[in-house]
């Protein structure tokens, strides 16, 4: 069977990133920005769920830590090693520890490519030591490991649905061993029947594996079942981190109460049953971000002090939550 | 259902002719939509859901076969000439469509847009609409009309797209609004907006809806009724409160199990069935969900279950008559 990544690290470190693009903007080049100050810590075997909604910089974050994009600043320890002063060959080497689950499964494989092929193109290039036979063997196990057999070695994506082809885009994902793997939206594209499925596939994995897991996904619901630890953002800033069991039993932000508030319950009993204030308005453009607390012209407690000052992250009950009247916020 | 009939559907088939042989989108379908009612309708991607729409406002297309009945009141709408139609879809049936920016026209002001539907229908004046089009943009919560009316469609969020479709869906006062996943592009509170909109406008015009959507969140939160389609069928219906309470065949309990929630400690294991949807070009013989059914009969393989009332108001197309709740037992 696969073995466990190494003990020893798989612990990533995150201080300080900035991420912006840079985009034209009536008329002239600016800089759009994705992510502010974002810090956090994942420790090997835990998973950790980024949320928040389109343009909250949850993807961005990704992306950056993967170095598909650069940081505009900050850090990113793992296992001794910042990922974003990496360069040449040392970030080429790394790569094969750092591994991406796309959303949209089928769009994410080569249709050109055989599935035999598309898993083993991970071990052609981190692994080039091994002999075809060695090769196969490595993808037949990974192929079982999740539900996928030798039958479907020769044929092609198109002939998979999409929970069969994110079984596939799981496989090469995990077959050289990463020891970060980050799932953007994993199960967002999938029918509801197939992504239990993919839900329990993930997480067993993850446990036999002791995989470091970063979880983007906007659906609450689905971050529970799968995290350990969730962190909220809006706009590209951090309003709360907790574990899993103390921010969906306590939320102290505003904005994390209102994204419970506003997740679907599939219960209609408890669903009409609940408080609801629905959040007014969407989110703000990045390019005129309020002053002081983002979240604020949304906020049903924003004060005067809310306009003027930022909020730091500070622990408040079992959360670190960014919010001047985070007290005062309950459920 | 409640109250009297305004739309009877009866043995709507919908199918297609490609390379791999008939597609059945929907299958000898029955279904009621009473006044003033809230029906949802779920199913999975290939469910036929949307075709059920689409059928009922003549869009299906040029190659699609469409059998059956599908009957506004007493007026028969399948066959109907297209200027016929055309008196019918806009004004008393209307569409919200997924992606409000493809729906949408990008070279037009959203004024024209809203406006141009009481140009058509009612033969109001340009300046007559536009007054209209002013307060049903007020009436779904768009900030600043007057501004909006002047816009483009790209100058404006996902949520004020959707609100325009809204707004373009009911300037007419219809007795129907069919709604395709209306939410499901848009950020959790903003979809939590569009869902009470949609809640609100009923209460005040009296206009029927049926909603289409894959999530039973959204029908938990919105719908009166709820119809559970699988592949091209619907295969249970009842009122939204008895189907969850009691939901009697077998993929509605899946559906229903296989949801995490945020409102409950998490389980070690979703309970999950294996298995996809099965291919509308090759469905099996008997039973559409057999393969993937854990009540699975002898009968189930050949003959295909009818729609048969099996409590109050509620329906469902399945030989098993036993109790459910092997998935729970079969997860942990």
């Amino acid at each position: 069977m696969i073995a466990a990544a190494s003990e020893s690290g798989g612990r990533l470190s995150v201080r300080g990133l900035h991420v912006s693009y840079r985009i034209a903007f009536g008329g002239r080049h600016t800089r759009l920005p994705a992510v502010h100050d974002v810090a956090f810590d994942l420790a090997q075997g835990e998973t950790l769920g980024i949320v928040g909604e389109s343009g909250s910089g949850k993807s961005s974050i990704a992306r950056a830590l993967l170095r598909l994009i650069p940081a505009d600043s900050g850090s990113a320890l793992f296992q001794g090693t910042d990922l974003l002063a990496l360069s040449g060959a040392a970030l080429q080497a790394m790569r094969r520890h750092l591994q991406l689950i796309f959303q949209d499964p089928l769009a994410a494989l080569d249709p050109r490519m055989s599935i035999g092929e598309i898993v083993a193109e991970p071990l052609r290039v981190f692994a080039p030591q091994l002999d075809a036979a060695a090769r196969r063997e490595r993808v037949l196990q990974m192929l079982q490991a999740v539900g996928l057999g030798a039958q479907h070695l020769q044929r092609y994506p198109h002939e998979f649905s999409g929970g069969q082809a994110q079984r596939i885009g799981i496989a090469r994902a995990l077959i050289i061993q990463p020891q970060l793997v980050v799932c953007d939206e994993p199960l967002s594209a999938l029918d509801v029947s197939i992504k239990s499925q993919i839900s329990n596939l993930l997480k067993d994995l993850q446990r036999r594996l002791r995989l470091s897991l970063l979880f983007i996904s906007h659906d609450l619901a689905a971050v529970r079942f799968s995290c350990d630890r969730v962190m909220v953002l809006y706009l590209g800033r951090i309003m709360e981190t907790a574990s899993c069991d103390a921010l969906f039993s306590a939320a102290h932000h505003p904005y994390t109460r209102a994204l419970l508030q506003a997740a679907p319950i599939p219960d209609p009993v408890a669903a009409r049953a609940r408080r609801k204030l629905p959040l007014e308005g969407e989110i703000p453009s990045p390019l005129a971000a309020p002053s002081g607390c983002v979240f604020r012209t949304r906020c049903p407690l924003a004060i005067e002090r809310c306009a003027r000052e930022l909020p730091k992250l500070r622990t408040v009950g079992d959360s670190l939550v960014a919010c001047h009247r985070a007290e005062e916020v309950v459920g | 259902m409640q109250g009297a009939a305004l739309l009877t559907i009866r043995g709507l088939s919908v199918s297609y002719p490609s390379a791999r042989g008939c597609i059945d989108a929907v299958r000898e379908l029955d279904l009621q939509v009473g006044a003033g009612e809230f029906l949802g309708i779920v199913g999975e991607s290939g469910s036929g859901k949307t075709q059920l729409l689409l059928s009922v406002l003549g869009l299906t297309g040029a190659r699609a076969q469409v059998r059956g009945s599908i009957r506004l009141h007493d007026q028969e709408l399948l066959g109907l000439p297209t200027g016929a139609l055309n008196r019918v879809r806009g004004d008393r049936i209307s569409m919200v469509f997924q992606d409000p920016m493809t729906a949408l026209n990008p070279y037009l002001r959203i004024g024209r847009q809203i406006s141009e539907v009481l140009c058509v229908h009612r033969k109001l004046s340009e300046r007559a609409a536009r007054e209209r089009a002013v307060r049903m943009l007020e009436a779904v919560h768009i900030p600043d009309p007057e501004r909006r009316l002047r816009q483009y469609p790209h100058e404006l969020s996902g949520g004020m797209r959707q609100r325009v479709m809204i707004a373009i869906a009911l300037i007419t006062e219809p007795e129907i609004v069919l709604a395709d996943e209306p939410s499901t592009a848009l950020d959790v509170t903003v979809q939590a907006q569009i869902l009470s909109l949609f809640q609100e406008l009923r209460a005040r015009t009296g206009t029927a809806i049926v909603l289409v959507t894959h999530d039973l969140g959204v029908i938990a939160e919105a719908v009166d009724r709820v119809a559970v389609m699988y592949a091209g069928r619907i295969v249970e219906q009842a009122p939204v409160l008895e189907l969850f309470a009691h939901p009697r065949h077998p993929y509605t309990e899946a559906l229903q199990q296989s949801i995490p929630r945020i409102d409950a400690p998490r389980p070690q294991q979703l309970p999950s069935i294996g298995g996809a949807p099965p291919d509308p070009a090759r469905l099996p013989a008997g039973c559409a969900f057999a393969p993937r059914c854990l009540y699975r009969l002898p009968v189930c393989e050949t003959l295909s279950p009818a729609l048969l009332e099996a409590g109050a108001d509620h329906f469902k197309a399945c030989h098993y008559q036993g109790a459910l709740g092997r998935l729970r037992g079969a997860a942990t």
